[in-house]
This record gives C-alpha cells, structure tokens and sequence, in this order.
C-alpha cells in the first residue's frame, strides 16, 4: 500500500510516496500562479517516474496552503497536524516543532503521543520566514546557497533592529554602505530570524527535543542561531522541506 | 464522533430588533423636525443624564456608529483615507478613524449627510475616548463636549470617595446640560432612565447566562445583532422591555432544545470586537459543528455581572430587585456610578489579570473546549494585555487560538489566514469539518 502526501506550500509544491513508513519517493515544484495545474502535473510526473499509477496509490492526502486546490485528495488537513506527524514519526523524541517555510513560520509542541498541544503562527510579516532570508540574499547579492555558510565565518553580534522585512532591508543597505563586512551582516539576518522564530517557539512553550523543518532548515547560518538563541542542540531530518508532506502521506498510511 | 443534531429556527423577535435598529438612527437623524435634540457619546457614556432633558433627547453613539461603518467595506475604506489624508495615524483606534471619516467625508452612514449632533456627551476610561470627541467636536466646527473621568481603579477597589468623584461630575454635567440646551432638568426621567439601564444591562447578563446551556440557544454572531441595543440606549425604556421579550424567548428556546447552530459539538467563545467585516468566520466554525457562545465583549460590555455567593457569575441584581426605592438626583446618580464602575470590560483597563479572571470564569461555567483570541490592532484599551489573558487562559487548562485583525479597518484582517488558523486549531481539538 503506497500512500501519497501533498504539501501545496506558498513557493514550492512537494510530494511524497510512502510505504510502511518510508519515503519510496519524493519530488517537488514551484508553485507559481497555477498552483492546481502545477499539483497535477507534479502527481502525474511522480507516478510516471516512479512506474507507478494512480490506482496504486491508496490514499492521497493533501496539506499546505494551498492544500484545497487539490482536488483529487482522500483527504486534506492542516500543515500544523501534518507537521506534526511527521516530525514525531521521524524523530519519537520530539516534542516541538519549528516549520519554517517561505512565507510561514511556525512553532509547535505536541505532547508524548506526537499529538499536537499548542502551535503559533507568523501574522502578516514575513520577517520570520524563508522569503525573509531571500529578500535578504537579494539584498546583499549573495546566492541563497551561499547565505549560511558564508554566515558560519562570522561570530560578529550586529543588532537587528528592525522587526519587519521591508525595514531590515533598508537596514541592511545601511550596513552596507556602512562598509560592514557581508559575512557579518548575513549572521546578523540569521540571527534576527532566529530571534524572531524563538520568541514564536516560547509562545508556546518549547520541550526538548526540538526539530527544525521547512526550507530555511537548509539554511546552516540559521540552525547555529537557533541553537544559540534557545540554547538547544536541533534535530534536523535529511529532506527537511518534505517532512510537511511526509506527516501528511502518514495520516492515512 | 456521534454528531448530533438539533432542532434550530430563527429568532421570532428578529425582524423586532432590525426595525427598533433603524429607527434608533432615524428617531436620531430626524430628532430636529419635531423640536428634538440629538446629541453624540461612546457607548459606554452616562446616556441616562441627559434623559432628563426630556422624551425627545436622542443619542447617537459612536463605537456601534462605527461598527456599522466597518460592516460596510467600501464606505470604511474611504473614511479610514479621508482620516489618513488629514493627518491621523493609521494605528489609533478604528472605530473612531471610521467615526471622524463619516464626519470629514460628510456622510452618514444610513445614506445622507453626516448627521452633526447638539452636544457631545462622553465618559473617559480609554485613551482614546475623550479625544475622540474633542476632535469629532473640532472637526463638526465646535459642538459643545463634556466628558466625565471614569478612572477610578477596578471595582473590587471601588470605595465612597471615588464614586463621590464620579457623582460630583455628573452633578457638574447636569449643570451643564441645562446650560448648553436652555432646558430645565427633570430628575424624574433621570430616575426612570437610570432604572430602566439596570434592568436592561441585568437582563442581558441574564440571557446571556441562558447561554450556558448545551445546546447553545444563541451564538456569538446572533449575539452582535441583540447586545447592540445597551450599546445604542442601555437607558431606554422601549430597549429593556426588547430585552425582556428577548429572555422568554430565549428560555423558550432553552426548554424546547432549540440550537443556534444545528450540530453543536464544541463549545468556543471569543474575547472582545471581532472583526467587523467577517463576522462570516462565525458561520465558518459552524462547519465543523463549532459555536461559539458569546465573549467577555459580548456578555460584559453592556451586561453588568457579579459574584454570586456560590462563587459563580451572574447577571447583577437590581437596586430594584432590592427593593431600594430611587427618590432623588443624587441617590440615581450614586447608584448609576458604582453599576458602571462594575461593568466587566471597564475592569480589565487596570490589568489583564482580571480579564483573564473573568474569561476563566465564563470558560468554566459555560463548558468550552476552547477560546479565540482577537489580537485586535483596532482597539488598544481592550487588546492590552491579551498575551498574558493567552497564558493565564491556558495554565487554566484551556486552548486557545490567536488571530490578529482589526475590529474596524478590514485592511488589517486576513480573512483566509484566519480560516486557515480556525482549521488548525479545530484540528488539534479533534474536530474535523462536518459532511451532514
């Protein structure tokens, strides 16, 4: 039994086959304007290249975003569950989780059984997320790549004072100008991140141990200040962007 | 999960409150034609004083005014620029920049032109109130204002000199009435206007006790359209004879298991404005079989509320059901002063503990599953403090959900994020959406 899991995330589309637990394959897309369009083709390419169709597939659950544009899932329920259930599968020791994706961030606790107890969500700003960190590479015309670990040379502490995306910008562009150092000025976005995620985290409340998925779980300069903000190891799975999608395959599993 | 399924049918005294609604504003707008005065106050202001002017004095007050702006998007919109355009910050309190729109855009909201009232009667426990007024005065050319201080701490700290303090001014204002109206003063409609505001703001607690039924009879969006009549004139007669009607209905409605929603299975409140302009997000949670029962805003705005002996809270008994007998100026205004410094929402402006307090309570009494919170950037005065009511709220063993918005100003209100948070926290309670 083969069952799939969609996560319709604001930037990219990712999907996961699972069997007996274990991710058989995995793919993903951007999402674009055509979300729905871009969904299905991504399912149909997953099946293709897996020799697989869509009668194999015994259950399709679909979460994210834009988790109701696909209409062709068993069932569809919210990053927060999904997350969730992936981290805790993953990683039984977990008990929170900090999902940090393109335009979201969030942070959950789930008790013993992985079942969800409190969870906090990023309003409208976005300076606590993935498209946070690319504004940020923009700025200082760096490859996204290259953001974390040219952050790693850095253990300069420049405050960042500024809570919102669009004043951090300008506020890196003073840095700039100022002559500082863009190793140090990319330590001090991941570490305004990492502020900003780890207030979120302690909202409710965090126990050890703690997982870090999403996109910006990729980003190392990010997992350091996180670490140091909450004074915490992290446990980071392999594919960190497909773990949403991975807790949501499981649900129906 | 068995879902249940209940017996549900519209209110028999609805299409009463809407015609008593418009003719609230159009007694108001035409007050002038019949040698009436028509004067303008917050929804909390002592709208039993001037009462005493006569029968044909009619109020028009400002927070349900606005709310009935932001319900209609395109109209909010332009006032909140026409305020923006003048000068005002965009964070001060939404339903005064809709308020002072209406004015600078000369528009009533009811179709018109903005309806200037006589005077301006106010009271001051948010920052926000007198200023209100002061501007709203400035901006309709210099109509005379008075404003009574209400700040005199939290009720449980309530003693004779601060209600001293309180009946001093209003004493003052009647003065001052008589002076800016040339009318003389009868304190026998203070008497009766003062009456019929405990009985009004009593029996609205009281109804909103009937709430603690499962399954509900009433919810919190049906709740907006009847707690609107103590924000409009809680000192008018014709309004708590409304309020009577309206409790033996809803006790009808109690002993007879008619629902306000048909398959109630959780039990949620919130806690103070909602976002005016998506009051739809009410019927959303209805979809998973979700009702919530009224808020802290909605029982205790208006409703005045106690501590009964047995610990539990309920609605305030009457200096009638006393049997204390109103027989001058001052013993009215005495007993108008201490029924309002009690009034629950005036309490937690001096600390967020005793709304946290008061929302346990009603968390408890009224068995919820769970509580929305309104991080609302449209009301200072009532969101302060409302990460700690989060944490009190859930050491006491109850979930809860944030959302942000704005009571007022709809641009500050996202209204998918907020059905998208809805879906989560339904989740981790356990409910899915209904397929019935």
């Amino acid at each position: 039994m083969i069952s799939a899991g969609i996560d319709v995330g604001a930037k990219n589309i990712k999907i996961v086959l699972v069997r007996d637990n274990r991710i058989i394959a995995k793919d993903k897309v951007l999402s674009g304007f055509e979300a729905k369009e871009n969904t299905n083709s991504l399912f149909e390419k997953i099946l293709t290249d897996n020799g697989l169709k869509k009668e194999d597939i015994s259950s399709i659950t679909s979460t994210g975003s834009g988790r109701k544009a696909v209409d062709f899932a068993t069932v569809s329920v919210t990053d927060v569950t999904a997350a969730s259930k992936g981290v805790t599968t993953k990683f039984p020791s977990a008990k929170t989780v900090i999902d940090v994706g393109a335009e979201e961030g969030r942070g959950i606790r789930c008790d013993d059984k992985g079942k969800v107890v409190d969870f906090s969500i990023n309003e409208k700003c976005a300076a606590g997320s993935g498209a946070f960190v690319e504004a940020m590479s923009r700025a200082l015309e760096i490859p996204i790549e290259e953001f974390g670990p040219m952050s790693l040379q850095s253990d300069k502490e420049i405050p960042m004072n500024a809570q919102c995306a669009v004043f951090a910008e300008s506020e890196v562009v003073s840095l700039l100008h100022a002559k500082t150092d863009k190793k140090d000025i990319a330590k001090a976005i991941c570490d305004a991140i990492a502020a900003r995620i780890s207030s979120m985290v302690r909202k409710v409340g965090f126990e050890k141990d703690i997982a870090v998925i999403g996109g910006v779980a990729y980003n190392v300069g990010f997992l350091r200040s996180i670490r140091s903000n909450l004074e915490s190891e992290v446990l980071v799975p392999e594919f960190p962007e497909f773990v949403t999608a991975y807790g949501a395959a499981l649900i129906t599993e | 999960m068995n879902i249940p399924t209940y017996k549900t049918e519209q209110l028999k005294c609805w299409n009463k409150a809407k015609e008593l609604r418009n003719n609230f504003y159009k007694n108001y707008a035409s007050a002038h034609e019949k040698g009436g005065i028509r004067w303008a106050g917050g929804a909390w202001s002592f709208g039993a004083i001037p009462a005493g002017l006569g029968r044909d004095v009619f109020p028009l007050t400002g927070e349900p005014y606005a709310a009935s702006i932001a319900f209609n998007k395109e109209f909010s919109i332009r006032c909140m620029e026409a305020v923006e355009k003048k000068g005002y910050a965009r964070d001060l309190c939404s339903y005064m920049r809709n308020y002072w729109g209406s004015i600078i855009l000369d528009e009533w909201a009811f179709g018109g032109k903005f309806q200037k009232p006589d005077f301006m009667w106010q009271d001051h426990i948010c920052c926000s109130h007198s200023k209100w007024y002061q501007v709203a005065s400035e901006l309709e050319g210099g109509v005379p204002t008075f404003s009574i201080d209400v700040t005199v701490g939290p009720y449980n700290t309530v003693k004779e000199h601060k209600i001293d303090y309180l009946v001093n001014q209003m004493l003052d204002g009647i003065e001052w009435l008589e002076k800016t109206t040339g009318r003389k003063y009868n304190d026998e409609l203070l008497i009766e206007a003062c009456k019929n505001e405990f009985r009004s703001t009593s029996k609205w607690a009281k109804i909103c006790e009937l709430n603690m039924t499962q399954p509900a009879p009433l919810d919190e969006k049906s709740m907006y359209s009847f707690y609107v009549f103590g924000t409009l004139a809680k000192h008018s007669g014709e309004f708590a004879d409304f309020y009577d009607e309206l409790y033996d209905e809803v006790k009808y409605r109690v002993e007879n298991q008619i629902a306000a929603t048909p398959h109630e299975v959780c039990r949620l409140m919130s806690d103070t404005q909602p976002p005016w302009g998506f009051l739809k997000i009410f019927r959303y949670l209805e979809s998973f079989g979700a009702v919530s029962v009224g808020s802290l805003y909605t029982f205790g705005l208006i409703g005045v509320w106690e501590d009964k002996p047995d610990g539990s809270w309920g609605a305030r008994t009457t200096p009638m059901e006393k049997g204390i007998e109103i027989k001058t100026r001052e013993q009215a205004l005495r007993l108008l002063a201490d029924w309002n410094l009690s009034k629950p929402e005036w309490q937690h402006f001096y600390s967020p503990h005793l709304k946290s307090e008061m929302m346990i309570k009603i968390a408890k009494q009224w068995k919820l599953d769970g509580i929305m919170l309104h991080y609302n950037r449209g009301c200072e005065g009532l969101s302060l403090g409302i990460a700690e009511n989060r944490l009190a709220l859930i050491e006491a063993g109850f979930p809860v959900m944030t959302f942000e918005g704005n009571m007022g100003d709809e641009r500050e209100f996202d209204e998918a994020q907020a059905k998208s948070r809805m879906d989560s926290f339904m989740e981790t309670l356990g409910f899915k959406q209904l397929k019935i």
